[in-house]
């Protein structure tokens, strides 16, 4: 019986499938060539380039960077570059911040028993069985009658007054994505042998060493794929940062869904097109490069 | 070199909590002596504390009760990596990610040796485990034997004061497993090193070892030379967990300095001749134990004692020995017959329904305490 | 101090996990009890909250106003029950519809030769990590009047020379519902591939060889060995469905309102806090709820990390 046999059912609907999830990126991307400033019907892609943008109603007939007209159009947008910004030093630090703490997590989890072990286990789950809004909610409500007493109790005023901001974003995302971290690495901790770790203690390595020259290479793979499961999810957030966001601390899903709420034009395409590049260049290389260690 | 013994063990005592709470003990007042330079070995099925006893020899588990000595100072509470041990481990437990020559130096590096000296000595090493020339490979490269090899070298090259293995052979395949025990034992003679060894398979143990303990349920059941063990075992536990044995309840009749008396109602019939073991006093219910090899099947009527009439009730062929079962009065007894004569010729067989004299040598008759 | 601290592996393990414990329980536990108290509270007329413990919120909920227009005591209108109602009926066609697309592409790939898997579940991922947002967008390019849908249609329709009249897709129960799909159905596929990767050829092999066709393999052997697969996929889009509202805003305009749409509302533009609170506590027991009897009846198996 050969193992790879499939019926004709599974492959159309496989066709189906991926059709279905690929059609919407395609238009996404077509429509940032869009010739046309209203973006609502598709109008050609913008012929050519020229010494400046020529307008003829709504429509780009020609532009300094032709086809690419939205995209040298976002370049020059500093809402845009301040939302990049914010996204990325927030997942960053999120991130960094999160990998460390759920991988002392997943270790603890995984190798000791403690007291609290139970409480903890169960409360990673949390983020995975509660809906992201009622997180969301729940942060906002805490920051917002914790500055509230702390601003009043303080007495701080002007600038000095505590409120939401990229800080609060941050840790908001590092509550959520620690339990995510955790799970992935506890997972690939299962087959971690201890006696790799006995053997480096008998070899004379103590606690420190150990961990650094064997334990930590050796879960390193499962650490960085929760490290990029962290990331993809923090950049990827929007019902959280949606809540604890505030002046100043716009991301880029913020952004977007602000302008999906007010006049669309092809920049919005131009902006999701990069995107998409991004992070699908981004996965696929630590996707690489974590095959390679893997396979090394 | 502080004293006669590499490794003691007083009276430790190692208890688990199992999952359901309760406390296990995985060594049960263990006391042991290893020499200085000999080839110990641990003997006993899986659970009988052997492992658990060399891990805290190593110190990867802490003693509950008593004390460990490595040459003759207490190190139930002192860190693995402090010991002048090393481990060969069971399933290897080389670095998957460092190549075979950064395996080995390893522990070298951890000593804070130069870089010279670790190429010299990790170059000795692998000569000594005749696997010079594969330094740049890495462990997943390596075929079994060779991976143990590895291990083996990476524990040695710190030259430790005792090297523990633990059932270093059990993954490798039979006839591998026969070149690497004769190997590893030569190994032993040659750097005097005391090897503490684990294994649950018997032959192994008396194959390598300079003595043996054998363990079951987290005790020591006897400590002795592989002749002593076979030959001479203390009780029914050994004398049925190494090689084979008939077994018969008696009760002892007579006991003099030297010989003894024991009536066995299986046989209807006295023993005479035994050799005394300790501890056993008149009137008291034996074991009464006999290697199949050493009975003897006669066909002429001697005058000898202990000689019984038995039935044949089938026969074996196994090649270099013939086994022959008995009924012999209300016993069952098996005897293992060498094939000294070719078989080939149908005579040569006892037939089922054949009667038969037997002899049960006295020498090799003993009676043993019930367990 | 030092050897005692080695020696004692549960304050170690405590150590490690301390960080995860403090953090989660101030950021998620905490905010959940006070979400939970302040739903017994009151709206200050500026919008902030009164601490104190009444049931008003609940009993809004439920359908009855404590003060009406008319001037009766009391008076009933289910508005709140019709918006739960509806997302949970959302929730539910959306799971549904999402294993029957999912199904059949995790079973492919899970069959599909070792080399060629991780290319396939790489093409699942992609528009995964294209964000939420855009994917919505993404739809709405596609579901209004004149976007690629009607396009298409309008092609064919001219190619077998029948009249078209665009079809009014976006702000429908419809566009929400395929905008949902279409976001979460990764969330099924990923956990039903890994639970049908782990099936052995050598059982498909058995069943074979004991007479099973292939629609009776795959009842008896298949569907019930990735049952742990579709109930952490399950899991993985129920939930979420039931929270989001981003969907239902950019696709379903003011037309579909969900439990989601009705939290954020209280919070940022009605301004009670307290009545979001209450709602979304009622949103978290059903699906508590719902959780529970499902992994209680399938178990919650180690795929609900699959993603």
């Amino acid at each position: 019986m050969n193992p790879f046999r499939r019926s004709p059912f599974v492959i159309a609907a496989t066709i189906l499938v991926y059709f279905f999830l690929y059609a919407p990126i395609v238009g996404l991307v077509l429509y940032s060539f869009n010739a046309s400033r209203t973006n609502v019907k598709f109008e050609g892609i913008i012929p050519a380039f020229s010494e400046r943008v020529v307008m003829d109603g709504s429509l780009v007939k020609s532009s300094p960077c032709g086809p690419f007209h939205w995209y040298c159009d976002l370049a020059k947008n500093d809402d845009v570059l301040e939302a990049a910004g914010n996204t990325l030093k927030i997942a960053i630090t999120a991130t960094i911040l999160s990998t460390i703490i759920g991988t002392m997590a997943a270790l603890a989890l995984q190798r000791y028993d403690f007291k609290l072990k139970l409480f903890s286990q169960v409360s990673l789950y949390i983020p995975i069985v509660i809906p992201e809004i009622v997180m969301g909610i729940g942060a906002l409500t805490l920051f917002s009658q914790l500055f509230q007493f702390l601003n009043s109790t303080l007495n701080l005023s002007g600038d000095a007054r505590l409120s939401l901001g990229i800080v609060t974003v941050t840790v908001s995302h590092i509550a959520f994505m620690i339990p995510f971290v955790t799970l992935v690495v506890q997972a690939r901790l299962q087959g971690f042998d201890k006696s790799f770790e006995e053997a480096a203690m008998d070899l004379g390595a103590d606690e420190w060493t150990t961990f650094r020259r064997v334990t930590f290479p050796m879960i390193l793979p499962g650490v960085l794929s929760g490290a990029l499961l962290a990331f993809t999810l923090s950049l990827d957030d929007f019902v959280i940062t949606f809540f604890t966001n505030g002046p100043g601390s716009t991301t880029l899903p913020i952004y977007v869904y602000g302008l999906l709420r007010r006049i669309i034009t092809p920049q919005v395409n131009a902006l999701s097109t990069i995107w998409i590049l991004v992070v699908f260049i981004a996965v696929l290389s630590l996707q690489l490069i974590q095959n390679r260690t893997e396979k090394a | 070199m502080a004293g006669e013994f590499a490794v003691e063990l007083r009276d430790v005592v190692k208890n688990f909590i199992t999952p359901e709470g309760s406390e296990l003990a995985a060594v049960d007042h263990v006391t042991m002596q290893i020499r200085n330079g000999e080839f110990f070995s641990m003997l006993g099925s899986s659970g009988c504390g052997k492992t658990t006893s060399l891990r805290m020899i190593a110190g990867f588990e802490w003693p509950t009760e008593g004390e460990i000595y490595i040459e003759g100072k207490a190190v139930g509470h002192t860190p693995p990596f402090q010991r002048k041990v090393n481990t060969v481990f069971q399933n290897y437990a080389l670095f998957q990610h460092m190549t075979v020559f950064e395996n080995v130096a390893f522990g070298l590096e951890m000593e804070g040796a130069a870089k010279e000296e670790i190429k010299k000595r990790v170059a000795k090493a692998l000569e000594m485990v005749q696997l010079t020339g594969m330094e740049r490979r890495r462990p997943r490269q390596l075929s079994g034997g060779q991976q143990q090899r590895v291990a083996v070298a990476r524990a040695l090259v710190k030259i430790p004061d005792v090297l523990l293995l633990d059932e270093p052979l059990g993954a490798l395949d039979l006839k591998l497993r026969k070149e690497m025990q004769l190997e590893l034992k030569a190994l032993q003679q040659q750097l005097g090193i005391t090897f503490v060894y684990v294994t649950h398979d018997q032959e192994e143990a008396l194959t390598m070892s300079d003595r043996i303990a054998v363990m079951s349920k987290g005790a020591v059941r006897q400590i002795g030379t592989p002749v002593e063990i076979y030959e001479r075992p203390s009780n029914r536990f050994v004398a049925d967990f190494i090689g084979e044995a008939n077994f018969f309840d008696g009760r002892i009749k007579s006991l003099a300095k030297d010989e003894a008396l024991v009536y066995v109602p299986a046989l209807n019939a006295d023993l005479t001749g035994l050799p005394v073991s300790d501890g056993l006093v008149n009137g008291e219910e034996v074991v009464v134990s006999i290697r199949p090899e050493k009975v003897r099947i006669t066909a002429e009527e001697t005058m000898n004692t202990n000689l019984f009439r038995g039935k044949v009730t089938n026969t074996v062929y196994i090649g270099t020995d013939t086994h022959v079962y008995l009924d012999v009065c209300n016993a069952k007894l098996k005897v293992y017959e060498q094939n000294r004569i070719s078989r080939l010729d149908p005579g040569s067989f006892y037939t089922v329904g054949q009667e038969v004299l037997l002899i049960l040598p006295p020498e090799n008759t003993l009676f043993l305490k019930k367990d | 101090m030092f050897q005692r601290l080695r020696e004692n592996k549960s304050v170690q393990g405590t150590l490690l996990a301390l960080p995860t414990m403090i953090w989660l329980s101030v950021l998620l536990i905490l905010p959940l009890l006070l979400t939970l108290v302040i739903s017994f509270g009151r709206r200050s007329p500026d919008g902030n909250v009164i601490f104190t413990f009444t049931l008003d919120n609940y009993i809004r909920l439920l359908g009855y106003h404590t003060n009406c227009a008319g001037g009766q005591a009391r008076c009933f209108d289910p508005i709140y029950a019709t918006i739960l109602w509806r997302s949970l009926v959302l929730a539910f066609n959306t799971t549904v519809l999402v294993i029957l697309l999912g199904y059949p592409l995790a079973y492919f790939i899970a069959r599909a030769h070792p080399k060629k898997r991780n290319l396939y579940l790489f093409m699942v991922l992609i528009p995964l990590w294209t964000n939420f947002v855009i994917r919505v967008y993404a739809w709405m390019m596609l579901l209004r009047k004149e976007g690629g849908i009607n396009i298409a249609l309008g092609w064919f329709a001219n190619l077998l020379g029948i009249p078209f009249q665009p079809l009014e897709m976006l702000y429908t129960p419809g566009a929400v519902l395929v905008g949902m799909v279409y976001e979460f159905l990764p969330f099924m596929i990923l956990p039903i591939f890994t639970s049908l990767e782990k099936i052995d050829n050598s059982l498909y092999e058995a069943a074979a060889d004991l007479g099973a066709n292939a629609i009776r393999t795959f009842l008896r052997v298949t569907l019930p060995l990735s049952m742990p697969g579709v109930v952490a996929g399950t899991i993985l889009v129920f939930i979420p469905v039931m929270g989001t509202f981003i969907v239902s805003d950019i696709l379903g305009g003011r037309q579909v309102i969900l439990v989601g749409n009705l939290i954020q509302r209280q919070y940022l533009d009605a301004r009670d806090p307290t009545f979001g609170a209450a709602a979304a506590l009622i949103l978290m027991v059903m699906t508590l709820i719902v959780t529970y009897f499902y992994t209680r009846r399938f178990g919650f198996g180690e795929e609900i990390v699959a993603v």
